[in-house]
């Protein structure tokens, strides 16, 4: 049994349905990526785990609990953390107040995880009076990727969270990544840059047409032909 | 020399005292506006009658103070009504958003339908105040009407041009200055007013932070009638006290939010004095001003206006065409209507 574990999920938006039996699971400490062609239902299983999407069949289960009721706010509450692919930070608030309003529903002392989030993002800390709206791309992400760790999640979702950056800020991300991982952290993310995301996984997920098409640690992938031949670009 | 001073004196005393009275008006009745706006998303039509509504009860507790005799001279004793005006117009905006607006919220209806609504709710509350208080003027005022008479300024200073102060100029400007002040510091320094800007910017991020979006909601119509009553006082004061006028400030306090950056809190304040300014400055008769600094022999047959009084209204309709036409962001780059 996983740690978060999306079973059997089935559904859809409207009337028809976008996940088929897609199961996804992550362990603590471990990265977990999704990759596929477009259209694959990547982002939308992920929303499937997060509760953003109405689930017809299957369930979710986090730290042995079924969270398939709750709401996605209910679900931040439970420990568990999203960053958006888009839209994923208060463009018009400071750094701060964005690290600030990630720890909301916190009643505790926030001065140490704020100092955590820019420990591990030290270019945070220099641009903490600045309105988000105002900063670069990676620099972005990495502020909607602290706001998100602000509520010290057990799990962290991530959707695409390089989309849009450039190569280097990509290895970078992907560096904090690893270190979010190291503290006990289970990281769920959706990747275009399948290779790249594969290679520092533990565990991989190919969806095609929302269907689970292969399984298994992010080095197996990459080692299979057919997924290499698929959706690897040989 | 002289004549350079009492010209000044003159544009201090019909246009720069008037013109900032009027514009901290607009400024607080357009913040109003503009919370509605940035926080629950639509242009709120009903926002003058709520003015209105507010103004109206503190009169009728003015009344009250009065005729038992309590008053604290020399400010106006509506003054110390306001607070209560105040708590009964957030009770009449939660009933309003419990029983009208969060059918449609929750439905996640379009904009224009909350307009609409609002236009609807405008005419309640109208037809629900002159039911009360009747469509006729009414004058609340009392307390000292001068704080600086026009005659004791030119014995002051032998000029020939005097310069008035009216207490309800005075309070006008320092009660809106104080309550920019506090507006600013509860959006910018509290946890519940980040979270209302947070809502503001992103709602389904300030959603995933685990805001609470009732929570906002009732904040925000708790500050808007707080800004409505007094705004509305402060008018009532200044000017007089008449139901339909409000209805006719709609324009230019939507013209202020507008010409700032409607969602934008500093620029409801800027949008505000920019109307005011625009409508004083195009319809001053600048006859005396020009006679004092032009050479002695010149005569001035006409009144040297650029616009003729009537057509005040017509100058915050102009200058909302231009901003929309042109920078539709307006000034300190707001939402786009």
């Amino acid at each position: 049994m996983s740690f978060l574990l999306g079973e059997q999920m089935t559904g859809g938006y409207g009337a028809a349905d976008i996940l088929h039996d897609c199961s996804i699971g992550v362990e603590k400490g471990e990265i977990a990526v999704i990759v596929g062609p477009n259209g694959a239902g990547k982002s939308t299983a992920m929303k499937a785990v997060f509760g953003m999407l109405p689930l017809r069949k299957g369930r979710v289960l986090f730290d042995g609990d079924d969270v398939t009721q709750l709401k996605p706010e209910e679900r931040v509450v439970k420990g568990m953390g999203f960053v958006p692919q888009t839209h994923n930070v208060f463009t018009s608030m400071t750094v701060e107040e964005n690290l600030e309003m990630g720890a909301f529903i916190r009643t505790d002392s926030i001065s140490d995880s704020i100092a955590q989030v820019y420990d591990l993002f030290p270019i945070l800390k220099e641009k903490r009076k600045q309105p988000a709206g105002e900063l670069s791309g990676g620099q972005r992400q990495q502020v909607a990727v602290g706001r998100a760790l602000m509520t010290h999640p057990k799990v962290l979702m991530l959707d695409e969270p390089t989309a849009g950056v450039s190569p280097i800020v990509m290895d970078e991300l992907f560096d904090r990544i690893i270190e979010i991982a190291r503290l006990d952290v289970a990281i769920l993310m959706v990747e275009q840059n399948a290779k790249q995301a594969l290679e520092i996984a533990d565990k991989g997920y190919v969806l095609v047409q929302g269907h689970n098409r292969f399984t298994d640690t992010g080095e197996a992938l990459l080692a299979n032909p057919e997924v290499r031949k698929a959706f690897l670009g040989g | 020399m002289t004549d350079f001073l009492n010209a000044l004196t003159l544009l201090g005393n019909f246009l720069i005292i008037p013109g900032l009275t009027y514009g901290s008006q607009l400024a607080l009745g357009a913040l109003g506006v503009t919370l509605v706006y940035g926080v629950l998303r639509f242009s709120n039509f009903g926002h003058g009658e709520t003015m209105a509504f507010g103004a109206m009860v503190t009169i009728l507790v003015t009344w009250g103070l009065q005729s038992v005799g309590i008053s604290i001279q020399p400010l106006p004793t509506a003054l110390l009504a306001i607070p209560v005006g105040i708590a009964v117009t957030v009770l009449l905006t939660l009933l309003l958003d419990r029983f009208v607006y969060r059918y449609h919220r929750e439905r996640k209806a379009n904009p224009v339908i909350f307009l609409i609504v609002s236009i609807g709710v405008m005419f309640f509350l109208g037809g629900l105040i002159r039911f009360i208080i009747g469509p006729g003027d009414q004058i609340f005022f009392d307390g000292t009407r001068f704080i600086l008479k026009a005659r004791e300024f030119k014995q002051l200073t032998g000029l020939d041009e005097g310069l008035s102060l009216k207490m309800t100029q005075a309070v006008t400007i320092v009660t809106a200055v104080m309550i920019v002040a506090a507006m600013f510091w509860f959006l910018n320094h509290t946890r519940t007013g980040k979270s209302m800007r947070a809502y503001s910017d992103n709602e389904n991020l300030a959603l995933l932070s685990g805001i609470n979006p009732d929570r906002v909601v009732m904040i925000t119509w708790i500050l808007v009638a707080a800004l409505a009553t007094i705004a509305g006082t402060l008018y009532g004061l200044d000017k007089s006290f008449k139901p339909f006028v409000y209805m006719q400030l709609l324009l230019p306090i939507f013209a202020s939010a507008i010409v700032g950056g409607v969602g934008n809190p500093i620029g409801a304040i800027a949008g505000g004095y920019v109307i005011a300014f625009s409508e004083l400055i195009l319809t001053f008769a600048y006859k005396k001003v020009v006679l004092y600094l032009g050479p002695e022999s010149m005569e001035v047959e006409s009144l040297v206006q650029f616009l003729g009084t009537d057509y005040k209204i017509a100058v915050s309709f102009i200058i909302l065409v231009i901003v929309l036409i042109i920078k539709p962001t307006g000034l300190f780059s707001g939402k786009t209507i």
